[in-house]
C-alpha cells in the first residue's frame, strides 16, 4: 500500500516497505542529496530534516509514522539560483569544509529559527549539539546560523512592509 | 590544427615574450641548448611542481578552438578547497575570470598521475604546476598573437581570453590555440606574474564547491545516481583475525529486492535493488554467518609496553654534537604517549563500481586515483589499463580512511554483477572499526638545559608503526585481504625520509648543540594503521613541545622566549611573535582553574610555520577542559586564497582540540570496541571555543607551502601547556580525559 507524503511542499506517492527510514525514501525514492546517511543510529545528524518544522533525524524515522506531514529538507530551503537565507548565509560565511554535516546543521538551525527568530547564540550552540562536525568548522557554523537569524529577520520585516504597503 | 615544430616555438617564444625578463640558455633544459647549437646545458634545473613528472603544457592546460579552457590537476577535492585554489593560479596567470576555467580532477583516463592527495603538498606541487604551465601558456598565446598582428609580445596584454592590440585589434584564446601545439614540455624558470600585479590569487575567493553542498547539489560519490544502479553492503568480520566458517544465504536471497549475495574467502556482501533492502539483508547475513575469532588483539591497557616490546630496528633521525647528557646536567626526562586514533569521516566511505566488458570503472573518494588502480587491478588480476579510477568528492577524509576500501569492495561486488552499476556504502560501525587508525605511539625526552640557559642535550626516542600503508600494492586493501586467493599486507620497512612517518616532526626545529633522534621502528601492526593528518607528526610535536615548555619553566623563563632564543629562522621567529602578540601574551594572572598554554612547529621542519596560544578553563570537580580561546599565525607562503588557509587552520585546531581531549580507539582481546560516536566521543559544540583566530602572514614570491596539517601538532602541545598553567600538573597521555585529568589534579 503506498504511502502519501508531503517534501518540500510536493506530494508523492512512496512504494518503499512502511518501516524503511526516511532517509532512504529522500536519498533512494526521491533522489534527494540534502539528507545524508552518517551513522543510521541518531548520533551524528548529518540526516537532520524538519518535520511540521520540529528537527528530526531522518535516519531512524520509520516513513510509515510521516503520511500527511510535512516534510522539509536542505533542498526545500532555496536553490542554487535562488539559495534561501540559511543557504545565504552558509555561502556568504563560506561555512564548509568538506561539507558533508552541513545540510543536517542547516536544518537544526532552520528548526530553531522559525520556532524562535530571536534564538541567542547559546541556544544556537545548544541546538546544534546533536550534530557533529568532524573537519572543525564549528565557528563558521555558528557565525552562519547568526548571519541567517540576520536575513531572516531582514526577510520578515520586509514582509512585513510589504503586507502593510 | 597547423603542425608545428613545437620545441622551436615554445623555446623561441619565451624569448621573445618574455621581455624585460631574462631567461638564460644555461637554465634551459638541454632540448633548447640542442636546438640553439652545440653547446650542452651544465645542469638539467628541476621542473617547479608536479611539471618535474608530466612536463608537458597540455596535461595541465587545454583551450579548445571556441576558447573554452580546461585546467587538469590529478589532485582531489577532499573539503580542503583545492579546486578554487587552483582555478585562482591558472585563472591568474591566464589573466581570465576563475569561472571561464572548467576544472578536471583525478582521473585515470584524463588527468597527470600526481600520486596521492595528501602531505598538504597539493598547493607546493598541483598548483605550483598549473600555475607555471598557465604562465607559459600565455606566453604562447602572445607569442602566437604577435607573429599574426605583426606586433612586438611586450605591446600585447592578455585579457578576459583575448590577446589585445594597443590599436584596438585582438584575437581571441580559441582561434590563438587553434594554431598552437601545446604538447610541449615545460621550461623551469618561465617568468610567472608579480605579485603586485595580482587580480585573482591572494584575494578570497569564495569556494566552487560550497553552493551545490548546502543546496542539495550532487556533491558527493554518495548522490551519484548510475542508470540501472544497485545497492550493496558488505558483511565485515565480528574482528580483524575472524575467519568465516559457514553463511547460510539461501534466506537472504530471497529477501525482497535482494538480486545476490557475493562470498569469497572472508568477504561476504550483498546486492539489492533499493538500499534499505541492501542494509537489511546485509543485517541478516551477518545473523546467518559463523566466524572463528582468535584473540590477537593485545591489551590495550598496556600499550607502552607493547609497543616497545615489538621494536624490530632502531633507525637514527638525525644526530649531532654529543648526545651524551653530561652527569650534572640540569635535565627533564619525560615519556608521552599517543593512542590509536580515528579518521572517523561523518559520512561513512561508499564507492560506486561498474563492469563493462573486459572494463572496470571505479568512482571513489580515494586520495589517489592512480595508485588505487593499481591496488584494484592487482586484486583482480586484470589489465591496470582496463581499470579506470575517477574521483569523486566523499565525506573529509583527513588521510587514509577507508576510501580505498570501498573502492575495492565495490570493484569485487560490480565484478560479480556486470553491467550494473553497484554503489557500496559502508555503515557507521564498519567505518569505525575497519578503516586503518592513526598508530600509537610511545615517545621518551630527555633533554638538558646549559648554563646560559639555552637547551644543551636532546635525546629524543620514538616508538612508531609506519604511518603509509596506502595501497599501490594490493594488499593493502582491505577486501583483498579477505578474499580467499587473497594478497597478505606488505611488510613494512624502516624509511628515514626528509618528510618523515612515525618520526615526523621528531627533530627539533630548535637549535640545540648535542642531540640524537632515533625512531624505534614497531614492525608488526597489532592493529591496522595508516596516514592519519600529520602522520607522526601530531604526537612528536606534543611531546617535543611539552617538553620545551617544561624545559622554560626550569630557566625561569617565558615559554615564548625561551622558543625565541632557539629560533634562528626569522619566518619562524615571526610566526611565533604574531601569534603571541595577537593573543596578549603573556597577559595579567588568571584566577584558579584556568591556563595559557603557546607552542609552535614548522610542519615536516620544512613546510609550513604555525604557532598558536590558547586559554581554556580546567574545571577540577569533573575534570573537564574547554578551551576558550585559541588565536594562531600560520605562514604557508604566498598565499592564494586568505580564507581557505584560515578554514583549513581553524579546522585544524578544532580538530586536533577533539582529538586530544577525547579520543582514543578502545578494543579487547578480539574485537574493536569503538565502533559508534558514542563509544568513540569526539567534540561537541558545547565545548567548542569561544573563539578562534587564525593570522595569515603573506610571503609574496615565496614557494607555496601547504596547509592543511600544520595545526594538528602544536595545538595538542598548547593545551597541555595550558593544562600545566592552571594545574601544575603536566599530562603526558594523550587524551586529556576528563578521568586522567581528575586523577592528576589530585580530586
Amino acid at each position: 500500500m503506498a504511502i502519501r507524503l508531503t517534501v518540500n511542499g510536493v506530494d508523492h506517492e512512496i512504494d518503499s516497505e512502511p518501516e524503511t527510514p526516511l532517509l532512504y525514501v529522500l536519498r533512494d525514492e526521491l533522489r534527494l542529496n540534502g539528507a545524508k546517511y552518517g551513522c543510521g543510529l541518531g548520533q551524528c545528524g548529518s540526516c537532520t530534516v524538519m518535520v511540521d518544522g520540529q528537527a528530526v533525524l531522518s535516519c531512524l524515522m520509520p516513513v510509515t509514522l510521516l503520511e500527511g506531514r510535512e516534510i522539509t529538507t536542505v533542498e526545500g530551503l532555496g536553490t542554487i539560483d535562488a539559495p534561501g537565507p540559511m543557504q545565504r548565509a552558509f555561502i556568504e560565511e563560506q561555512a564548509a569544509q568538506c561539507g558533508y554535516c552541513i545540510p543536517g546543521m542547516m536544518m537544526r538551525a532552520q528548526a530553531l529559527l522559525q520556532a524562535d527568530p530571536e534564538a541567542s547564540d547559546a541556544q544556537v550552540r545548544e541546538a546544534l549539539k546533536w550534530n557533529l562536525c568532524r573537519c572543525g568548522t564549528h565557528m563558521r557554523i555558528l557565525r552562519a546560523v547568526g548571519r541567517a537569524r540576520e536575513l531572516m529577520r531582514q526577510a520578515n520585516a520586509a514582509a512585513v512592509v510589504g503586507r502593510a504597503g | 590544427m597547423t603542425e608545428h615544430a613545437p620545441s622551436a616555438l615554445t623555446r623561441r617564444a619565451f624569448l621573445a615574450a618574455g621581455s624585460g625578463l631574462v631567461v638564460s640558455f644555461a637554465m634551459l633544459p638541454p632540448a633548447f641548448a640542442q636546438e640553439g647549437g652545440s653547446a650542452p646545458a651544465p645542469w638539467e634545473p628541476k621542473l617547479p611542481g608536479s611539471l618535474s613528472n608530466d612536463p608537458f603544457l597540455d596535461s595541465w592546460i587545454r583551450i579548445d578552438p571556441q576558447g573554452g579552457i580546461t585546467v587538469h590537476t590529478g589532485k582531489a577535492e577532499l573539503g580542503q578547497g583545492i579546486k578554487t585554489a587552483v582555478l585562482q593560479v591558472a585563472a591568474e596567470e591566464l589573466e581570465v575570470d576563475p569561472h571561464d576555467l572548467a576544472l578536471v580532477t583525478a582521473d585515470t583516463s584524463r588527468t597527470p598521475n600526481e600520486g596521492y592527495t595528501a602531505g598538504s603538498m597539493s598547493m607546493p606541487n598541483s598548483a605550483t604546476a598549473i600555475r607555471n604551465a598557465a604562465a607559459q601558456v600565455r606566453i604562447l598565446l602572445i607569442t602566437e598573437a604577435s607573429r599574426r598582428l605583426g606586433i612586438q609580445p611586450g605591446a600585447l596584454r592578455a585579457e578576459s581570453r583575448r590577446v589585445i592590440a594597443p590599436d584596438g585589434r585582438s584575437l581571441g584564446y580559441g582561434e590563438l590555440a587553434a594554431s598552437l601545439d601545446l604538447h610541449v614540455e615545460a621550461v623551469p624558470d618561465a617568468p610567472l606574474k608579480r605579485p603586485e600585479s595580482f587580480r585573482v590569487m591572494g584575494r578570497p575567493v569564495p569556494r566552487v564547491d560550497i553552493p551545490p553542498k548546502v543546496t542539495g547539489g550532487v556533491a558527493y560519490v554518495h548522490d551519484l545516481r548510475l542508470d540501472g544502479m544497485v545497492h550493496a553492503r558488505v558483511v565485515r568480520p565480528p574482528s580483524p583475525a575472524a575467519r568465516l566458517l559457514t553463511a547460510e544465504t539461501a534466506a537472504v536471497e530471497a529477501m525482497p529486492g535482494v538480486l545476490g549475495t557475493v562470498r569469497d574467502g572472508n568477504f561476504l556482501a550483498v546486492v539489492a535493488e533499493r538500499e534499505f533492502q541492501a542494509v537489511k539483508a546485509m543485517r541478516a547475513l551477518a545473523d546467518a554467518a559463523r566466524w572463528e575469532e582468535p584473540a590477537t588483539l593485545p591489551d590495550m591497557t598496556d600499550m607502552p609496553a607493547v609497543l616497545r616490546s615489538l621494536e624490530h630496528e632502531v633507525g637514527t633521525v638525525a644526530e649531532s654534537g654529543s648526545p651524551q647528557l653530561p652527569a650534572d646536567a640540569r635535565r627533564i626526562k619525560a615519556t608521552f604517549t599517543r593512542p590509536y586514533q580515528i579518521h572517523g569521516s561523518i559520512g561513512p566511505s561508499c564507492a560506486i563500481g561498474l563492469t563493462d566488458g573486459d572494463d572496470l570503472t571505479v568512482w571513489s573518494h580515494t586520495q589517489g586515483v592512480y595508485p588505487d588502480r593499481q591496488a584494484i587491478a592487482e586484486m583482480l588480476r586484470m589489465p591496470v589499463e582496463r581499470v579506470r579510477v575517477i574521483h569523486a568528492e566523499g565525506s573529509g577524509c583527513y588521510g587514509h580512511n577507508g576510501a580505498d576500501d570501498a573502492a575495492a569492495d565495490a570493484a569485487l561486488i560490480a565484478r560479480a554483477f556486470p553491467g550494473r552499476p553497484v554503489r557500496l556504502q559502508w555503515m557507521r560501525e564498519q567505518e569505525h572499526a575497519w578503516e586503518p587508525y592513526g598508530p600509537a605511539m610511545v615517545m621518551e625526552v630527555e633533554a638538558a638545559l646549559g648554563p646560559d640557559g639555552r637547551l644543551s642535550h636532546w635525546n629524543y626516542d620514538v616508538w612508531s608503526n609506519t604511518h603509509t600503508t596506502r595501497p599501490g600494492p594490493a594488499g593493502a586493501l582491505l577486501p583483498a585481504r579477505h578474499i580467499a586467493d587473497g594478497f597478505p599486507p606488505e611488510l613494512p620497512q624502516l624509511s628515514i625520509t626528509r618528510s618523515g612517518s612515525g618520526d615526523r616532526n621528531a627533530v627539533p626545529l630548535y637549535t640545540i648543540p648535542n642531540k640524537r633522534i632515533l625512531w624505534h621502528f614497531v614492525r608488526e601492526m597489532p592493529l591496522r594503521v595508516s596516514a592519519l593528518r600529520s602522520l607522526g607528526a601530531y604526537a612528536n610535536i606534543f611531546a617535543l613541545e611539552s617538553t620545551m615548555d617544561e624545559m622554560a619553566i626550569a630557566a625561569g623563563a617565558d615559554p615564548v622566549e625561551f622558543r625565541l632564543r632557539h629560533l634562528d629562522d626569522p619566518r619562524a621567529r615571526t610566526v611565533v611573535e604574531t601569534a603571541a602578540a595577537r593573543f596578549g601574551w603573556p597577559g595579567e594572572a588568571l584566577p584558579q582553574g584556568r591556563g595559557r598554554g603557546f607552542a609552535f612547529a614548522r610542519y615536516k621542519n620544512y613546510a609550513a610555520y604555525f604557532a598558536v596560544a590558547l586559554e581554556l578553563e580546567l574545571d577540577r570537580e569533573s575534570g573537564n577542559i574547554r578551551v576558550q580561546r585559541a588565536v594562531s599565525a600560520i605562514d604557508s607562503g604566498e598565499i592564494v586564497n586568505p580564507d581557505g588557509i584560515r578554514n583549513q587552520t581553524e579546522g585544524g585546531i578544532i580538530q586536533s582540540m577533539s582529538w586530544t581531549l577525547y579520543e582514543q580507539a578502545v578494543f579487547d582481546s578480539r574485537r574493536v570496541t569503538s565502533i559508534d560516536w558514542a563509544s568513540y566521543p569526539v567534540l561537541r559544540f558545547a565545548s567548542v571555543p569561544s573563539t578562534v583566530e587564525v593570522h595569515v602572514i603573506d610571503r609574496p614570491g615565496e614557494p607555496f607551502l601547504g596547509t592543511g596539517e600544520a595545526a594538528q601538532g602544536p595545538t595538542a602541545a598548547a593545551i597541555g601547556n595550558a593544562i600545566r598553567d592552571a594545574a601544575g600538573v603536566r599530562l603526558h597521555d594523550l587524551p586529556f580525559t576528563r578521568d586522567r585529568v581528575r586523577a592528576a589534579v589530585g580530586v
